[in-house]
């Protein structure tokens, strides 16, 4: 009874939630037990932002511990080295190369660490995209999460058809070509 | 059956549905807000975000005695506001089903404070059930609704945030046929002067006795025996951390009805154990009731009053194991809290408040992240509405010196809330306070909920728009004005004349919220290195856009919404807009 645990890291506003949501509805159209843990109020102003995805035959907890990640998703650099202890032994990291600067390094009070990506690498099995280039090429710099689920989605099991179904139903129909063409790319995205 | 994945508080509000609830009034806060956004999507179902949580209550229990099944939900803050209803809504009883759902926060993710909502079901002599999933949420809202009409009480629904904002599988029904019940006039149910009260107290003592017998045998308290020497006795999300944690080594009870508590199932229970551990966030609430029969148990001794429990946690108390060591991220990993919005109207209010070095009494929102460095120009926060009443006070202690350099800050939700009572304090009581409501026209902190002063209603109907002009002047303040926050100029000027008056202002700083769709600032902004002296002026506006790279300050295009804020401090204008988006 093995359960995956997949969490999603970012900055509150850049689309987390969404990105969780087709996660969710995509794992239980593959027929698994899912819960998700969404996060809503006052980190969505731009604060650090985790959901948690975990699923299985049955699911207990929606929330992953330390350690825990089988996958972690990042929509930003510096998220993605918060986030590393939540990460299995083993485990895998797609991250967008993204960097939005937190105001403590803002007001010069801290520093946006250098070489997070090579620190990620050596620590764990690393994917790095410039999600914003693949964004802009399907058509907006808002589909950001969708190539990244693109990315997540080459890295599961489930057929591609299944996520393809998931955004036809959770997409509002008037983004629905942006989307398909964002995660087209992050599916197909070689680094 | 169907099924679907949902958050638990979608999950309550189907359940209201298939409950045949009529009429639902709330007022939002995290994390309960999406149980009435999600009552929305069933167009039979009366619903209203309500001026605060007080009066929503007050439209449920008028529903309620009307013959219809009604709905309340809040925060757990929000039922401190709510509680003055609540406890004669104890003694009135209903006539149609009265749930009232309250969402607690442990961790305060998104509150002030970090209390149990447990106390108030005892307190205020009302049942309380507490689901631990989805599935669970939509079907103890449906079994809330037998119990408030069985026994003629209000129940409470707890959620937690973990509860509330997590999405599982829930069983969808068909909505039941509940016809509206009659209204009879019954002023011996339904006044409560002290006369018919204490009548009315005898029943609620009858209705305890008659709850205390139901939680010995309701399904809702459950007990899942797998062999175990070790007894857990838990509900709500802790009971998902315990299976986590120790799935078959140990039997649970799970108690799903928190109030009142089934003392002899408790005792059978732990008499049937060698050890049994009560696993509960916040308060010893079960733990302190369980000791009260004289039963041993280990409780807060092994965990921990504060924040949200974990697997993990439970483990290392009950098993005693380690966790394993985990991957270390082998460099220092800078803070990001929350901070307001690029574009947010409130920014260049509180650029104004720190250059003027005020003190400020602030308010609960958005803009209580003016406390945040660089703008850091808070000085309290309470609760909602406290910002007016607090400065009037200050004001009062330390005399009209003191009085000249200090305002208060709130936002436009958050004085229809509970800040026009303030306002009129200062009046009555020949305040000299200037209080500048941040008018952003939504209530933004909860997710962009409309209010009073929005002119629509929660399902986006043009309605009467409360004037705060018209109502600050009818309260008796003669001056009140209307500011544009981005105009800091003119906002520095209004609150330097205002804060200098020997009577009472206002000051209205008008302008929408960034995220409303409505809301488009044409283009974004750069800043044009060869003008720029580097004073970093516009540094002190703490706005995410503006940053400094290699020594030079730098707009992050992917962060700025155009707003224009910074063209407007920069005093060398080195701040150019560019026409097109990113
Ligand atoms: C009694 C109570 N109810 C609800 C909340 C949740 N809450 C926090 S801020 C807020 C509303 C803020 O709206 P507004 O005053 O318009 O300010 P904005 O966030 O739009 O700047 C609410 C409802 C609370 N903290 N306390
Ligand atoms: S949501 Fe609106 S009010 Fe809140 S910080 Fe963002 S722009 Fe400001």
């Amino acid at each position: 009874m093995s359960i995956t645990s997949i969490m999603i890291v970012g900055v509150g506003g850049q689309g987390t939630l969404l990105a969780s949501r087709i996660l969710g509805n995509t794992l239980i159209g593959a027929g698994y037990d899912v819960k998700v843990s969404e996060v809503h109020g006052m980190s969505q102003r731009g604060g650090s932002v985790t959901t948690y995805v975990r699923f299985g035959e049955k699911v207990w907890s929606p929330i992953i511990e330390k350690g825990g990640a089988d996958i972690i998703l990042s929509f930003e650099l510096l998220e993605a080295l918060r986030a590393l202890p939540y990460l299995k032994r083993d485990g895998q990291i797609i991250v967008n190369a993204q960097q939005i600067d937190p105001m403590p390094v803002i007001t010069g009070a801290a520093e946006y660490p250098k070489g997070i990506e090579e620190a990620l690498r050596e620590r764990a099995k690393l994917t790095a995209v410039d999600a914003l280039v693949l964004a802009r090429e399907a058509g907006s710099i808002k589909a950001v999460n969708v190539v990244l689920i693109g990315l997540l989605a080459r890295n599961t099991s489930i057929p591609r058809e299944q996520w393809e179904e998931t955004l036809r139903t959770t997409v509002p129909p008037k983004f629905l070509d942006i989307n398909m063409k964002a995660f087209e790319l992050g599916y197909q995205y070689e680094e | 059956m169907k099924s679907q994945l949902l958050i638990g508080n979608a999950a309550v509000a189907r359940g209201a549905y298939e409950a045949g609830v009529r009429v639902v009034a709330s007022y939002p806060g995290t994390p309960s807000t999406e149980i009435t956004e999600s009552i929305v999507k069933y167009p039979e179902i009366y619903c209203e975000w309500a001026p605060n949580e007080k009066v929503a209550c007050e439209v449920a229990i008028g529903a309620s005695i009307g013959g219809a099944r009604a709905m309340t939900c809040c925060k757990h803050v929000g039922l401190n506001v709510m509680a003055d209803p609540v406890f004669t809504a104890s003694y009135t009883g209903v006539n149609g089903g009265l749930v009232i759902a309250v969402a607690d926060d442990p961790g305060m993710h998104s509150s002030q404070n970090e209390q149990d909502s447990r106390h108030y079901a005892e307190a205020s002599k009302c049942p309380m059930l507490e689901p631990s999933d989805s599935d669970e949420c939509l079907a103890y809202t449906k079994a809330a609704y037998e119990m408030s009409e069985k026994f003629d009480v209000p129940v409470f629904l707890r959620l937690t945030t973990r509860v509330a904002h997590s999405q599982s599988m829930a069983q969808l029904g068909e909505p039941d046929q509940v016809p509206l019940k009659d209204y009879v006039k019954n002023p011996a149910k339904f006044v409560m002067a002290p006369a018919n009260a204490i009548r009315r107290h005898v029943d609620v003592e009858k209705r305890t006795e008659a709850l205390r017998a139901f939680a010995e045998e309701t399904p809702l308290n459950q007990v899942i025996d797998n062999g175990s020497a070790i007894g857990v006795i838990c509900g709500g999300i802790s009971y998902l951390y315990a299976q986590e944690a120790l799935d078959e080594r140990a039997d649970y009870l799970k108690l799903g009805m928190v109030w009142p508590l089934p003392e002899r199932k408790l005792c059978e229970f732990v008499a049937a154990h060698e050890v049994v551990f009560v696993i509960e966030e916040l308060d010893p609430f079960i733990e302190t009731y369980v000791r009260s029969l004289g039963l041993g148990v280990i409780g807060k001794e092994a965990f921990t009053m504060l924040g949200e429990y974990s697997a993990a946690m439970i483990r290392q108390a009950v098993l005693n194991t380690d966790d394993e060591p985990v991957t270390d991220a082998g460099l220092p990993v800078p803070v990001r809290p929350p901070v307001m919005c690029a574009g947010c109207p409130h920014r260049g209010t509180f650029y104004v408040l720190k250059k003027l070095g005020l003190t400020v009494c602030g308010d609960i929102g958005c803009y209580t992240l003016g406390a945040m460095p660089p703008l850091g120009s808070i000085d309290t926060t309470i609760c909602m509405g406290a910002s007016i009443g607090a400065a009037l006070g200050m004001a009062k202690a330390r005399g009209p010196e003191f009085a000249k350099k200090l305002v208060s800050v709130i936002g436009d939700s958050t004085f229809i809330h509970s800040g026009i009572t303030g306002l009129i304090d200062v009046v009555y009581n020949k305040g000299i306070n200037t209080v500048i409501i941040l008018d952003n026209s939504i209530t933004g902190m909860t997710g962009h909920q409309d209010n009073p002063t929005t002119g629509k209603t929660i399902r986006g109907e043009a309605t009467k728009q409360v004037d705060l002009e018209l109502l600050a002047k009818a309260v008796g303040i003669d001056r009140v004005r209307v500011v544009d926050p981005f105009d800091v100029k003119a906002m520095e000027a209004a609150v330097k004349e205002e804060i200098a008056a020997d009577e009472p202002s206002v000051i209205i700083a008008q302008r929408p919220c960034a995220l409303l769709k409505y809301v488009k600032y044409a283009g974004h902004c750069h800043v044009n290195q060869d003008t720029c002296r580097d004073c970093r002026m516009c540094m002190k506006l703490g706005c995410p856009a503006l940053t400094v790279h290699d020594g030079r300050v730098v707009i992050d295009a992917t962060q700025c919404n155009g707003c224009g804020l910074c063209v407007n401090v920069c005093p060398f204008h080195a701040i150019e807009k560019e026409a097109e988006p990113v």
